[in-house]
């Protein structure tokens, strides 16, 4: 019994936590390019200051979380909606349609990213499409820009927003809903006063669960995004195997998880008070 | 004024196969209590929702104080519903579920809240209008439910299984309560229910439905005692029933037949022995097996607190009624 409970703690140790304190160490260490590895520890506070005085830093950290909070909001549109109808589909048909939502995961997830890398290039099947049918006869190119990496993110966070979505909805009584039409709410009405106060647990989770991990995104934006689009996941590779700065990298990934410390509390705090619900 | 406030003609709805209700007519009139009575499955319920506009028939129209109601949504139809299931909003609190009818239509803040805490007064919850549903008990939830139903001062209040989720003294007291309310605002009230004493004690008039048909419609003394059809004088209340004749049936309530201990002088008689008593408190049902192994029903009251009745199981007695005490059945 205690070896079950120990097991997972053993893990987080193992793989997180003595990580982390490396990780935390090396943040405080001086680079050295020429020893291996390239550091040498110590006390220098040289990384965080350069953190908070170079401007690149506080722009990689607003831009990450710009991104992240519109990709959210646009995955909550498209998944909302879905997630409805799903919900209110049949009972023999929701178990297919779930399996829809899920069956990207079938196939990795780089290689999906890489997909729409051929999708939205210059010569990719997008602008071929939009040439041949004349629509756009010269359409400019996604890939490269803004838009893609949100395309990206979108697609990719989706089934995270679908799925808590569903999962509220699905136990949502629909009878009050015919109790609000009773009472003189016209549909759009009822959906804002019953419908959607209703299922705020399930909002919450799916815009925690897809804003914590696009916050951080590496490959989407390095894939699918331009040269010049600044994310905090893109600078920390940059500068780590670009510019093999190990302290600046560490201290990097320690203010993205400063960063993410908030959210997550949230996230946690929010399922914890759903599940005394139950 | 004398017109009807609900006028169905024809109305038809069907789910799947199975026809739901089936090509109904009916009328009543403003400020009845009117009951739709009968087993589950028969029906009421989707009439109901019918007339709340939940369901739309397949034919048939319905009309609301002489409106065509065809094609009119819920949200616009001038009744109001009280669920079965109470349906109360779980995220507002009481004042908010009450009030949630009135602020769908605009009306001024202050007007909310004056007629809020006038209805909440009027169903005694004036104390817990701060309280969520989830905070309330069951007899309490279904004075809310009621509350928010009547705010908007419906022309029909529809109330559909009422008093089902009460315990069984609550439900009584709830009933008389629900008439008193029904008697002081003069409106009008069409009570779904499976329990025929519910809608016998509560209704004006009533309709006893079965497999979506309204197989009779009118007072509960009518219904009791000149039921229209053998399923009537069974489904309401307990019925012998004799053939009489080839398609010819006579009705025969257990009040209206006399017991006796030695042969009566009566216009019908008929000897048999006591197999089964139904002690009841104020009365016994006794079950006569007669000839060829019939059992008839007769009822007594308990009028003497002896510590048995004046009957006891195995006795020979005789049966007696009146010339009229039946009434015949065709159907």
């Amino acid at each position: 019994m205690r070896a079950v409970i120990a097991l997972p703690f053993a893990w987080l140790i193992v793989f997180f936590l003595l990580p982390f304190v490396l990780v935390l160490v090396i943040a405080f260490g001086t680079n050295s390019p020429d020893s291996v590895p390239p550091v040498e520890l110590g006390l220098n506070f040289e990384s965080f200051r350069l953190l908070f005085t170079d401007d690149l830093y506080l722009a990689a950290w607003i831009s990450s979380l710009r991104i992240a909070a519109t990709s959210t909001l646009c995955a909550l549109l498209l998944g909302y909606p879905m997630a409805y109808a799903i919900a209110r589909a049949t009972p023999e048909r929701q178990p297919l349609l779930l399996m829809l939502v899920v069956l990207p995961f079938w196939t990795s997830f780089l290689i999906r990213v890489y997909a729409w890398m051929g999708l939205l290039s210059e010569n990719g099947i997008l602008n071929q499409f939009l040439r041949w049918t004349g629509l756009v006869p010269h359409p400019g190119t996604i890939l490269g820009t803004e838009w893609a990496i949100h395309l990206g993110i979108v697609y990719a966070y989706l089934p995270f927003m679908v799925l808590p979505l569903y999962a509220t909805l699905e136990k949502l009584d629909w009878g009050l809903l015919e109790a609000a039409a009773d009472l003189g709410a016209k549909p759009m009405a009822a959906f804002f006063t019953v419908t959607l106060p209703l299922s705020m647990p399930g909002v919450m989770a799916g815009c925690l669960l897809v804003f914590i991990p696009a916050v951080g995104e590496f490959v989407i934006p390095d894939l699918l995004g331009g040269t010049n689009t600044l994310m905090i996941g893109k600078v920390l590779w940059d500068e780590f195997f670009s510019n093999a700065d190990w302290p600046l990298a560490s201290a990097v990934a320690i203010l993205l998880l400063i960063l993410l410390v908030g959210p997550i509390a949230v996230f946690q705090r929010q399922q914890a008070r759903s599940l005394e619900r139950r | 004024m004398n017109a009807p406030i609900v006028r169905i003609e024809g109305a038809t709805k069907r789910f799947g196969a199975v026809v739901a209700v089936d090509n109904v007519d009916l009328e009543i009139a403003r400020g009845e209590l009117f009951a739709l009575l009968g087993g589950s499955g028969c029906g009421k319920s989707t009439l109901l929702r019918l007339l709340a506009g939940l369901e739309t028939p397949d034919s048939g129209r319905i009309l609301i104080d002489g409106e065509d109601m065809t094609g009119v949504p819920p949200h616009r139809r001038p009744v109001n519903m009280m669920f079965q299931s109470y349906a109360l909003f779980p995220h507002m609190d009481v004042a908010a579920n009450v009030g949630y009818g009135l602020r769908r239509d605009g009306t001024p803040k202050s007007e909310i809240a004056a007629r809020v805490a006038q209805v909440l007064a009027l169903v005694r919850l004036e104390e817990l209008g701060g309280r969520r549903p989830s905070q309330l008990s069951g007899g309490q939830r279904q004075r809310v439910a009621l509350a928010r139903a009547l705010i908007k001062r419906p022309k029909i209040l529809l109330l559909d299984e009422p008093l089902a989720a009460l315990d069984r003294k609550l439900r009584e007291g709830t009933r008389f309560e629900l008439v008193r309310l029904q008697e002081q605002l003069g409106l009008t009230f069409i009570v779904v229910t499976h329990d025929q004493e519910e809608a016998m004690s509560m209704a004006s008039r009533l309709a006893v439905m079965n497999a979506g048909r309204i197989v009779q419609t009118g007072a509960p003394h009518e219904l009791y005692e000149q039921p229209a059809s053998r399923f009537v004088a069974d489904f309401i209340g307990i019925a012998n029933i004799l053939e009489t004749g080839p398609g010819q049936w006579l009705a025969l309530r257990p009040e209206k037949i006399a017991l006796h201990a030695e042969p009566a002088d009566a216009a019908h008689t008929m000897a048999g022995r006591i197999v089964d008593i139904a002690y009841e408190g104020g009365r016994s049902l006794y079950r006569v097996a007669v000839d060829e192994g019939r059992i008839m029903i007769a009822s007594s009251a308990n009028v003497l607190r002896t510590r048995e009745g004046p009957f006891h199981r195995g006795q020979d007695v005789w049966l007696s009624w009146a010339a009229d005490a039946g009434h015949p059945l065709r159907e």
